[in-house]
This record gives C-alpha cells, structure tokens and sequence, in this order.
C-alpha cells in the first residue's frame, strides 16, 4: 500500500510518545487489546489505516508469541527502530502488569462474590463482543484485496468453519485455508505492479 | 492468593532455568496468541512440578484475563505466582522476569527480524500474495475466536442474555464511535446485577 500523492500519515512524535499511547490502550483493554488497538490507531490517531492493519495483523497473527506484543513490536521498529519497539512493548506491559499485581495481592477473596463474578461475566461477554465487532469493521479492508470479494468471502467462511465450528487447532487450519489463499493471491497478483 | 498455598519448598535455581528454558521454547511455539500456551504451561507448572494447585492455576489466568492488558501477562503472574510459594516477595519478581523475560524474548526477536525482512521485500511477489491472502484468513479468525468466547459462557439465565450482549457490543462497535469503556462498564452492572 503506497500512499504516494495522499497527505502525509499522521505518525508518532517520539518513542515517549508510542510509549503513552500503548498505555492509554492496554489500560482500556480489559479482556483482550485488539479493540482498542483498531480503535485507536485507526479509528482516533490514524497511525495505520484500516489495510495497514489487517496486513500488520496478518503477520503478527502467524508470528509466534503475544499477537498485540508483536503489533506493537512492528509499530515501534517502523518508526523509530529498536527504541520504538521497546517503547510500545513497554507501554503494553507496564502499567497492566503494576495494576494485575495489586489485585493478584489485595482482592484475594474478591472472587468468591457473586457480584464480582457476575460483572466479570457481563464484561467477558462484551469482550467477546468486541473482538466480533472488530472482525466485522475490517471487512471493509477486504475491499481492494487482490483475491476478489468470492475468494475472501470463501475463505473467511471456511476458516470460521474450521475454527469455530470443527474446532481444528490453529496449526491444522491455518495451512487448510492459507495456503490456498495466497498462491491465489500469487496467481492473481502475477504481471501486476 | 496465600490461603490456598501449596506448601511449595523455595525454588532451587535449577528449578528456575527449568522454568526458563520452558518458557523460551513455548515462546517459539505460541501461535495464535499467548493463551494457546496455556495447557502445556499448566502441564509443566501444575502436573509435572507441582509448583501450583489447579484452583491457584486457573485463578492466575482469570485474573489476568478479566484485568486491563493484554493476555500475555498471564505468564506474568504465573511466574510471580510460583515465585510467591515458593518463598516471598523477592523470590516473586525473580519468577515474574524470568517468565516473562523467557516468554516474550525469542518470538519477539523473531517477530523483529522477520517483519524488517518483509518490509525490505514489501515489492517482491511473495510477500503481496502472502499479506492479501492472509487478510480474509485473519479476519475469519477473529470472528471465530468471538464465536467460541461467546458459546463458552456460562450465565445465571442460560447463554442467551450473555450472547444477546456480545452481539449488542459487536453492533455497537461496529456502527458507532461509543468509548468501549461505557460498554464494558455495562456489562460489569448487568453481570453484578444479576441479569445475565
């Protein structure tokens, strides 16, 4: 995706700067970061945009380790290098991991009440929620996708149904549909710039 | 989460590499994300050394998963966790940076060397195809990581309420620009309120 005649992309200042923004996003992220990623590196600040990160996601997701740790890696490292990429890892972590201890530490008994249980339930739920709901937003990035609308309405339907519906590990049905996904991409992709 | 202690003896340092070298090889293996770890980590810590109980277990990874962050700090608190049983507070942070020291340095230095080979190689045929037609495969599972979140819930009044929420908030974020903050703080109230 070259932007060349658009407007410059908006664009962190410094690594102190990716550093506060993953803050600001881990600590909104309960149950899960990757809402609030798309909702504030795209949505809000513009960082990526919407095909940017399904490709950066494509590739933090097949990466082994954290998938948002490895997003954020990839943030980091194309700004400001190795310094940007500890910056975002960082600012992942940090403040999470303080805020994790003391409650590891201080509400010991917390999780036997039934209302503490309860509102853990309700936000489980909408974190499940959210992650349907940041899958759907990123539809739209399939728009120009170089496999045409039947081709990647195919194999989103057959991952889910692998996934979701067969259950097959990830290492099993990451091959089944990826594999062909790409050499079609490959194919198609063949005598164009 | 001292009252269910396991009476674990302190951790030799061998005990500690071991931990460690775990670690580092699960990293390589964590595709999909930090929690596809989670069962071979509970074999190793629960099982196999009996550092933790299963109660201590699933309560490290509940915890971590209800608290802001991502899900990776699981491994944090696991090792803190051992750490704690095994003699205190120092022992503690020790087992917490080694764990996720181990857990986040390989895949993360991998992750590094193969998105700046990528990026160097961003023109080539290869690395197009492979972008585009992963983009479906992704998304299809993300969608399929909501949909077996949402089945293996358990609520006061059966799936439906749970599951009528979950589509709610996949609209609402979808459709609209409402801070997620206001849809999680809903979901907590009608959970401690009994309705779902």
């Amino acid at each position: 995706m070259n932007a060349a005649a658009a407007p410059p992309q908006p664009a962190p200042g410094s690594p102190r700067h990716l550093f506060w923004a993953c803050s600001a996003i881990a600590l909104q992220g309960f149950g899960g970061v990757l809402a609030v990623v798309q909702r504030e590196l795209v949505d809000r600040r513009s960082w990526l945009t919407r095909e940017q990160f399904v490709e950066d996601w494509a590739v933090a997701q097949t990466l082994p380790g954290p998938n948002v740790v490895n997003l954020a890696l990839m943030l980091g490292d194309r700004h400001f290098g190795w310094r940007g990429a500890v910056a975002a890892v960082a600012g992942l972590l940090l403040f999470p991991l303080v805020l994790l201890l003391a409650l590891a530490l201080g509400f010991e008994g917390l999780a036997e009440v039934p209302a503490a249980q309860g509102a853990l339930r309700g936000m489980a739920a909408v974190a499940a929620g959210l992650v349907a709901g940041t899958a759907l937003k990123l539809v739209v990035a399939l728009r120009g996708n170089v496999l045409g609308p039947v081709a990647c309405a195919l194999a989103m339907a057959v991952t889910f149904g692998a996934v979701a519906l067969l259950r097959l590990p990830l290492a099993a049905a990451l091959p089944l549909v990826a594999l062909p996904a790409c050499l079609w991409a490959a194919w198609r992709l063949k005598g164009r710039r | 989460m001292g009252s269910l202690a396991a009476e674990g003896a302190p951790l030799s340092f061998a005990d500690w590499l071991g931990l460690g070298a775990h670690l580092l090889v699960l990293s390589l293996l964590a595709v999909g994300g930090a929690i596809a770890v989670a069962p071979d980590m509970h074999r190793y810590i629960v099982v196999q050394q009996g550092w933790l109980s299963d109660p201590q277990f699933a309560a490290s990874i509940a915890l971590a998963q209800a608290a802001p962050g991502p899900n990776v700090l699981f491994v944090a608190l696991l090792g803190f966790n051992v750490g704690w049983h095994g003699g205190g507070a120092l022992p503690a942070l020790l087992g917490l940076a080694i764990a996720m020291g181990a857990m986040l340095l390989p895949s993360s230095l991998l992750t590094l060397a193969i998105t700046r080979w990528l990026h160097r190689h961003r023109e080539d045929r290869a690395v197009r195809a492979f972008k585009q037609g992963m983009a479906p495969v992704v998304i299809g599972l993300l969608l399929a990581t909501a949909w077996i979140l949402v089945g293996s819930q358990r609520g006061l009044h059966g799936l439906a309420p749970l599951a009528t929420l979950s589509v709610a908030v996949a609209l609402l974020f979808w459709r609209t620009r409402l801070h997620l903050l206001w849809m999680l703080g809903a979901g907590a109230l009608l959970g401690a309120l009994g309705l779902v």
